[in-house]
């Protein structure tokens, strides 16, 4: 236990991706089975552990504990977790060191085998033979609120860096194993062969294609080549194998408990590749929504039937792997197509729709239809090239990603807050705003934040301007000197533009990034609220 | 140690009759209420049969300073009393015209302020802090000033003062401070080096006090690197040795040669405001860390920025505030600045008088 909460204490507190595989890589490395494999679970959301109520807590804090000291302590503190682990006193003098604490696997088999009348007792124990940061990692296991910044898909890079794996191949064994993950472990140290999945409905790692860049289509024939649109919402992978049904988000996360309409709505077996929007499909004749819509279903464990109502969820069906048992991804891009379309026109017309062909005949044509697509909801093509087979991972050439061009504003900086890790002595997260109509005249509202687009050269220039412009301070922010006559403008380029109720200006963009920075340019002349308005307007119209 | 005869001498001829003559009088009065002989007044605690105060936060005719951290030891009073390495402290943090006369006292030396006995005791904060002991009429008050009860090589150990009124900080005033051993706080930090033998490790920490025993903490547990050091710890550091304390190699955290490569994996300690500064930005991918007491709050440390806290204190934490009480078992504790309404709670569920004194001026820094 000693090593999981000193791995979560870091954790919890570094910024840094490289830092954070570095810290999970040495802890895999270094710690023995089988709590390598539990904390691997905990962190990765696999972890199975008997939950223990907030409140039977706080009553075994208050069995030593005056409740007035107790409250202070909460106030103080702010999180309940934190506040027992640190309160939590114990006169009896216990040894605390490394070896003498329970370990991880003792403590997750432990609980998960206690009587309804154990739990109470056996919790009381524990708290009193870990350290603090042991009872704060085990409290945050045993009330399923393990928050630490760190993604299954983080946990799963760390163990491809252990075995000098690729990634993909730990996402394809990942749903056919269990905690705690002793085989995987043995095949990542070189022990043994690669595990074998007998479990159904596991994930296939994906097929990604690249950005199109510059000469990339020049060299390349049209007529080999099918085009469809890209649509805002997310990538995933539906699976059925006889009862067993699941869909995987395209990192392999399961997320089949969010999305009860679609997985009750698999009529077929095999494992297909769409897109997960909410909304209508084409077959329903209603419209596709948009992604903040879909955000509204995203990244929850489980779902009220009110969001099911309002914000219904559907596949747009683009990819075929496995048609029942038979596995296809060795197949034509045109003959997988084939196979796709069949199922899902027999499949229910409300979840699934097929996604369609662009025709096209030239690039240019393509580009043109790329530029002015018939749906708000479109944010480019897909090309595709007709006699690819489905390979895993990023290849160059067969498939390619054409997405329409950002939308651009000039607006002004008005706050700038401090970065994290690298960039802790730099201000590097922008507010910025644009002119909008006031009593008074025009005045700056905000309208985003971007902390990213930029050179580390451009940086110094607005890490150097805030500190010279600063107007006034707010803990971690400054604001910066911004108004008719003077300010700095930038050029924000974004992915798109919603209406929104939580931002003043009424507008929220989608992936906003500091593009140039225009020193050249006056601030009067930065744009005006109601050309974003516009852009809203003229996506919906 | 030289002492220079700056307290003026008539007050020294006060401090050397008036023993003389009070003990020729018998003693009539009976036991002097506390809170008559010391009483928090705007500019601090104040003793007026003495006619002086204690730390006081505004500039005072007569002040006793406890111990050299600036919300203590202010400059511009007209005469300060303290122990020998305070007053260099001050000093050495505000110069020559710190005040109009200084007077140095020795641990254990008793003397006479009109009247009043005052005599100095380690606390065991930082080096040369003191509690103060005053008495009159068979009552006396010791004022802890801050204090802790950890071995600290850096000063000398506190020793419990027998006492009617234990005036008390509450820094730590809370039960959820539970400070770990040092020695393990230590560990971390080294364990991060050899995990991250790339990356700066910038430890914040306060300029007198924690930088020194951070340093004598990495020493003692082996660490044999040259220890780069913030400019505006260069001149506690050179008195800490200078007073017997061995720091090891230290060298100023600057880049005459532009060669940044000298601090890869290396340690450099400096306050914890200059991180946000331009500073930092001469350090490989620096990982902050910071010494103190607070850092005990993960949320704490994460507003701050810090990848790697070391919970290492001058101040008591919870057990240590409730042990020293119990150990003393003074008539009344008067609890001064930090969270006092615990300790305050904490006194009355053991049936011991306790009461906040509200004084204000006095922060969390030097933690």
């Amino acid at each position: 236990m000693k090593a999981f909460a000193d791995l979560l204490d870091r954790l919890v507190l570094t910024p840094s991706r490289n830092s954070k595989l570095k810290l999970l890589t040495d802890y895999f490395r270094d710690t023995p089975d089988p709590d390598r494999g539990y904390g691997l679970a905990a962190i990765a959301g696999t972890l199975e552990v008997r939950n223990v109520k907030p409140a039977m807590l706080r009553e075994l804090v208050l069995e030593r504990m005056d409740d007035v000291l107790f409250r202070y302590s909460y106030d103080y503190v702010g999180d309940l977790a934190e506040t027992i682990s640190l309160v939590w006193y114990n006169e009896r003098d216990i040894d605390r060191s490394a070896f003498a604490q329970p370990r991880l696997g003792e403590v997750v088999v432990r609980m998960n085998s206690l009587g309804r009348t154990e739990v109470r007792s056996f919790v009381r124990d524990l708290l009193d033979r870990l350290d603090s940061s042991g009872r704060f990692a085990f409290i945050k296991l045993a009330t399923g609120a393990l928050r630490i910044g760190v993604s299954a898909r983080l946990a799963k890079q760390a163990l491809a860096d252990l075995g000098g794996k690729d990634v993909t191949e730990i996402e394809t064994l990942w749903h056919g194993l269990q905690p705690p993950y002793e085989s995987l472990f043995k095949w990542l140290e070189g022990g043994e062969e690669k595990p074998v999945l007998a479990t159904p409905a596991i994930f296939h790692s994906v097929m990604l294609a690249n950005p199109v860049e510059e000469g990339d289509l020049g060299i390349l024939n049209p007529v080999d080549y099918a085009a469809e649109w890209k649509w805002d919402g997310i990538r995933v992978q539906l699976s059925r194998s006889g009862e067993t049904r699941r869909i995987y988000s395209r990192s392999g996360d399961d997320i089949s408990g969010a999305f009860p309409d679609i997985l009750e709505s698999i009529s077929f077996s095999g494992v297909i590749d769409g897109e997960l929007l909410v909304g209508g499909t084409a077959r329903s004749n209603s419209p596709t929504r948009t992604f903040s819509d879909l955000q509204q279903r995203l990244n929850r464990k489980t779902v009220t039937s009110r969001m099911l109502e309002e914000y219904p969820a559907f596949i747009r069906a683009y990819d075929m792997l496995f048609d029942g048992e038979q596995d296809v991804r060795g197949n034509s891009y045109i003959e997988r197509r084939g196979r796709l379309s069949e199922v899902i026109d027999r499949a229910p017309h409300d979840r699934f729709d097929l996604s369609p062909l662009v025709p096209f005949s030239t690039w240019e044509e393509l580009d043109d239809l790329r530029a002015a697509p018939p749906d708000p909801v479109i944010e480019g093509v897909m090309i595709k090239r007709r006699d690819s087979i489905y390979q895993a991972g990023r290849m160059k050439g067969p498939w390619f990603k054409w997405k329409r061009n950002p939308y651009n504003v000039d607006a002004v900086l008005m706050y700038a807050q401090r970065g994290h890790g690298k960039r802790s002595s730099y201000y590097s997260d922008f507010t910025f705003g644009v002119w909008a109509d006031d009593e008074d005249g025009e005045q700056l509202v905000p309208v985003g934040k971007a902390y990213f687009g930029f050179t580390d050269a451009e940086l110094e220039v607005l890490d150097k301007f805030v500190r010279n412009n600063t107007t006034e301070r707010f803990g971690p922010v400054r604001a910066v000197r911004a108004d008719k006559e003077f300010g700095f403008v930038v050029e924000v380029a974004f992915e798109g533009i919603n209406r929104s109720t939580r931002h003043k200006s009424g507008v929220a963009m989608r992936f906003p990034r500091i593009a140039r920075l225009r020193p050249d340019k006056p601030s009067y002349e930065a744009d005006r609220l109601r050309t974003l308005i516009a852009m809203i307007d003229a996506k919906a119209g | 140690m030289d002492r220079k005869p700056a307290w003026p001498s008539s007050l020294l001829k006060l401090a050397l009759c008036i023993p003389l003559a009070q003990n020729a009088i018998p003693t009539i009065f009976a036991a002097m209420r506390p809170d008559a002989l010391l009483y928090p007044a705007p500019e601090g605690l104040y003793c007026p049969e003495g006619g002086f105060y204690v730390d006081p936060v505004r500039p005072v005719e007569r002040a006793l300073i406890t111990h050299g951290h600036s919300d203590h030891a202010r400059p511009g009073h007209v005469n300060v009393l303290a122990t020998r390495q305070t007053l260099d402290i001050m000093r050495i943090r505000y110069g020559d015209g710190f005040s109009a006369s200084e007077q140095p006292v020795a641990f254990g030396e008793e003397l006479d302020i009109n009247g009043v006995k005052v005599s100095f005791h380690p606390a065991g904060h930082v080096l040369g802090s003191a509690q103060i002991a005053i008495e009159k009429n068979g009552t006396r008050i010791v004022v802890s000033g801050d204090y802790k009860r950890r071995p600290d090589p850096t000063c000398e150990a506190y020793v419990p003062v027998p006492c009617d009124v234990f005036i008390t900080e509450a820094t730590f005033g809370l039960p959820v401070f539970h400070h770990p051993d040092p020695i393990d706080e230590t560990g971390k930090l080294l364990a991060s080096l050899r995990q991250f033998p790339e990356r700066t490790h910038l430890v914040g920490a306060y300029a007198l006090g924690k930088a020194q025993r951070v340093i004598r903490l990495l020493r003692d547990a082996g660490y044999g690197e040259p220890i780069y050091i913030h400019g505006a710890m260069e001149r506690l550091c050179d008195y800490y040795i200078g007073q017997g304390i061995d720091l090891g190699e230290l060298l100023p955290a600057t880049i005459e040669s532009r060669d940044k490569s000298i601090f890869k994996g290396a340690v450099v300690i400096g306050p914890s405001s200059a991180f946000a500064d331009r500073w930092t930005r001469r350090f490989n991918d620096p990982l902050p860390s910071f010494a103190s007491g607070w850092m005990m709050v993960r949320q704490r440390a994460k507003q701050l920025g810090v990848e790697l806290p070391l919970v290492i204190s001058d101040h008591c934490d919870w057990p240590e505030l409730t042990e020293t009480i119990t150990e003393l078992a003074p008539q009344e504790v008067w609890v001064t600045h930090g969270r006092e309404e615990a300790l305050v709670r904490w006194c009355e569920l053991q049936g011991i008088k306790a009461k906040p004194l509200h004084l204000v001026g006095y922060e969390d820094e030097g933690d």
